[in-house]
């Protein structure tokens, strides 16, 4: 082991039923560097942490840790902050009903003599932590009575506190506004100072080139390469984390067409919903279909979820066909002729235990109100109509749609929208997780929905799909919207918009 | 970074809440001096008659508000306490002694503690059917015993019999009644053991490993076991206590009656739920203490005893205040909860 390593795991390797989650992975952690671990969505980043801190069983691979003869395997966390791994989650991990002190030493409470808790000294000490932190807080008070980013770091200086040599943070950024993060990040850059390791987990990209010294990439649960910071600019990153290569990319032209003559369908301004997605603009006419790109959890959903009423949008007005419209819930975007469909199809989208044709009907009768039912003939009707239209491959229209293959329940949902007869629908990840066949099909779909005048707009983690599809692209990074490409759609021009920065 | 970062410091809502349960049985006491004040409601024995009779639910309010501190409810303790008073008249008429009767009650009390503490802590079943389960076996067990009123007479047992009739005298506050006769302040035994309990559990709570881990675990499950704390065995701890003390407050309970039944104590677990909610102890775990319950016994005590002096108001009236108490509480509690949240 080199002499300022920390922590290495080797080749570690697990699997979920069904998933390989993590496929020989290695990892390095040096004295003093905050290292960044990036990846998209299920790339197995949170896998590996839990499998440095004992959540997680792995199967081969070895972890080392400095000062310690052999392996390591931990079994809970517990094991894990004995070795001196300590780590802090995006949602806090201590109990907002007691005081900071208290949080800071529960546990492992000074006694006095008569074996009760001596609060005077952990009080005393807790001060003398929070102070040296540079952190000024009153530690008697109430955990709760503090914002998330104080309370973010009475956990890492708990951490801290017990000797901790490797602090992972796990998304700790996400609730935090600008000013709190440039907190945390003070504090981080004085625990390097100090000597400790940190895991930087985050989706941020600006705050991993703000902070960290190192990155460590990971793709579908293995190990793409690890970087100096110097030596991976923005788009080379985004472009390890997607998997693509620049240099190979294929340009794929597309005929560009002006909407910006049509009638606006949709004009939204500064909507936004706290937490989620930040004031944006967005205009759509009508026969567009747009794109929105960016990385997953940039606020791709949460742009759409917003305009749709599924998040409230809580400032900004939004205009359909011109008039401005108030929309509270789903139902009152269905009444103005919009659809959705979720990018979640199994928790919000397809009721498995419906039949193919309850589930295209489903839309449409909650539309017309629940005492306007519609016949049993007319249901039918509409069932067979779609099941034609948009091609599900089903043995009945009475088959259950759990049934059915996951293109297939696609398809349902997408008839279910269709069947509403929407002016604008919008679809977020419609080809995910099905065939290249039934992709190509939902695509051409979409071009002759949009043919017909209706505006769509398409979200997908395939960027090429978007680019044969859109005729505009909207960017987002970090929750917040930062651009619209309409001409020169290629993939290196979206990516490095994606990147942001200068590349 | 230095830059100070103050606490939201305006008020801590607990303190508040605990305030507004003195002041309001202060206002309840108050009322009652004046309007019944004729027939003797000012008179220091008045209170301390309200100690007397509810001695034994202080004790099983402190266990139960160290129950709902973890989050949890324990509904076995009326059940329970109409089982140690059966045992206790049952095994005395048979000829057993005091001593070794109240020694068995209590243990009995322990066991039957780490049996529910063992379901909910380490086999993670819901407090409220393990303690329902509970509350069904002691009800049938004191009919198993007897299902007869069994009566604690002098003849039966002379030692507690003279436990029960005992007075602890009070050097003041007496008054003199209308024959002329000074009459001298007391409570009984079994308010003396009440207040014992009250003090060391307010102490346990505050000073202690075990008192602090309650708060801990109700606060946050998930936090507290990611901070090193044994949560199944807290759990355990705090439902063990609360049969502990349920037993101690079933002897309290017993030298106040003096008799074994098996419809006595019937939805006393209620009353202890009650008096703690009113004392300011969260149904969700995390907040309270037992001054605040104590207080919340007094105010349902003192509720009954004006009703009693009253003579003429049915005796349902004091459930219908209760629940118009405990009404306001809970919303004056979603009150600040709500208010924290936007302060945030």
């Amino acid at each position: 082991m080199e002499e300022n390593v920390l922590l290495t795991a080797r080749g570690i390797s697990m699997t979920f039923p069904g998933v390989k989650a993590l496929d020989n992975v290695d990892f390095t952690l040096r004295k003093g560097e905050i290292h960044a671990l990036m990846g998209e969505n299920g790339a197995g980043k949170s896998t590996l942490i839990k499998c440095l801190t004992g959540i997680n069983d792995f199967e081969e691979g070895e972890i080392h840790i400095q000062g310690i003869e052999g392996p390591v395997k931990n079994r809970s966390t517990r094991d894990a902050q004995n070795v001196g791994i300590s780590t802090v989650y995006q949602e806090v991990n201590l109990c907002p009903n007691l005081s900071v002190a208290e949080n800071l030493f529960i546990g492992r409470e000074p006694l006095t003599k008569l074996h009760t808790i001596d609060r005077k000294s952990y009080n005393k000490r807790s001060a003398k932590i929070m102070d040296d932190l540079g952190i000024s807080v009153d530690v008697t008070q109430n955990l709760e009575n503090y914002s998330l980013a104080i309370q973010q770091m009475v956990a890492i200086a708990r951490a801290v506190d017990m000797d901790c040599k490797v602090l992972i943070l796990d998304e700790p950024t996400s609730s935090l506004d600008d000013e709190e993060v440039e907190k945390l990040f003070n504090l981080m850059r004085k625990l390097r100072e100090k000597g400790v390791g940190i895991i930087f987990v985050t989706h941020f990209l600006e705050q991993v080139y703000a902070v960290c010294d190192r990155i460590t990439v990971l793709r579908n649960g293995a190990f793409v390469g690890e970087y100096p910071i110097a030596e991976l600019p923005r788009v080379k990153l985004v472009a390890a984390m997607m998997g693509k290569d620049l240099d190979d990319l294929a340009e794929i032209k597309k005929e560009q067409k002006d909407y910006s003559k049509e009638p606006m369908e949709i004009s939204a301004k500064g909507l936004s919903h706290a937490g989620t997605i930040k004031p944006f603009d967005l205009d759509i006419h009508k026969g567009e279909v747009v794109g929105i790109g960016g990385l997953l959890g940039s606020g791709r959903s949460e742009l759409a979820r917003c305009i749709y009423g599924a998040d409230k949008a809580q400032t900004g007005t939004l205009q359909i066909n011109g008039e401005t419209v108030k929309i509270n819930q789903p139902i009152d975007a269905m009444n103005k002729g919009m659809g959705m469909l979720p990018d979640d199809r199994k928790a919000e989208g397809i009721i498995a235990d419906l039949s193919v044709r309850e589930n295209i009907i489903l839309a449409l009768q909650a539309k017309r109100g629940m005492f306007k039912l519609l016949s049993r003939a007319q249901q039918e009707e509409i069932a067979d109509r779609y099941i034609d239209l948009v091609q599900i491959k089903t043995s009945s229209k009475d088959t259950l749609v759990k049934q059915l293959s996951g293109g297939n329940q696609q398809k349902v949902i997408l008839a279910r929208w269709l069947a509403t007869n929407p002016d604008f629908l919008i679809l977020d990840e419609p080809t995910r997780g099905i065939d290249v066949g039934t992709k190509s099909e939902i695509q051409k779909l979409i071009v002759k929905l949009a043919a017909e005048g209706k505006s769509v707009i398409f979200i997908s983690s395939e960027i090429e799909e978007m680019l044969r599809t859109c005729s505009r692209m909207v960017i987002m990074r970090d929750g917040a919207k930062v651009g619209e490409l309409d001409h020169d759609l290629s993939q290196e021009n979206v990516m490095k918009a994606i990147a942001g920065g200068e590349s | 970074m230095n830059t100070k970062t103050k606490a939201k410091k305006s008020f801590n809502s607990n303190t508040i809440l605990l305030v507004i349960t003195i002041a309001l049985f202060c206002v309840l006491y108050a009322g009652g001096c004046i309007a019944y004040g004729s027939k003797g409601f000012t008179h220091f024995q008045t209170f301390l008659n309200i100690l007397i009779t509810n001695a034994g639910l202080i004790c099983v309010a402190c266990g139960m508000t160290c129950v709902m501190l973890t989050g949890g409810i324990d509904i076995s303790v009326g059940a329970l306490i109409a089982m140690d008073c059966m045992m206790l008249a049952v095994g005395m008429s048979k000829g057993i002694g005091a001593v070794p009767m109240v020694i068995i009650v209590l243990l009995v009390g322990v066991v039957f503690g780490i049996f529910q503490g063992f379901l909910v802590g380490y086999l993670e079943i819901q407090p409220f059917i393990v303690s329902m389960a509970g509350m069904f076996f002691c009800r049938g067990m004191t009919a198993v015993i007897c299902t007869d009123q069994v009566s604690i007479t002098e003849k039966i047992n002379a030692t507690f019999y003279k436990w029960a009739n005992s007075k602890v005298t009070i050097p003041f506050g007496g008054y003199t009644n209308n024959k002329g006769k000074y009459m001298v302040p007391y409570v009984r035994p079994g308010v003396v053991v009440a207040l014992i309990v009250l003090v060391v559990i307010f102490i346990m709570l505050r000073y202690t490993k075990f008192g602090r881990s309650l708060y801990a675990v109700g606060g946050s499950a998930q936090s507290a076991a990611m901070m090193g704390l044994n949560v199944k065995k807290i759990k355990m701890g705090a439902y063990m206590l609360s049969s502990i003390l349920c037993s101690i407050g079933g002897v309290c309970y017993c030298l106040n009656t003096m008799a074994g039944s098996v419809t006595q104590a019937l939805g006393l677990e209620m009353d202890a739920i009650s008096s703690a909610v009113i004392g300011g102890t969260l149904l969700t775990g995390g907040v309270g203490n037992v001054i605040g319950s104590f207080f919340g016994v007094l105010i349902n005590g003192t509720i009954s005893s004006i009703v009693k002096t009253n003579g003429k108001l049915a005796s349902s009236w004091p459930n219908i205040l209760t629940a118009a108490l405990l009404f306001v509480f809970i919303v004056i509690q979603s009150i600040f909860a709500a208010l924290r949240a936007r302060r945030k």
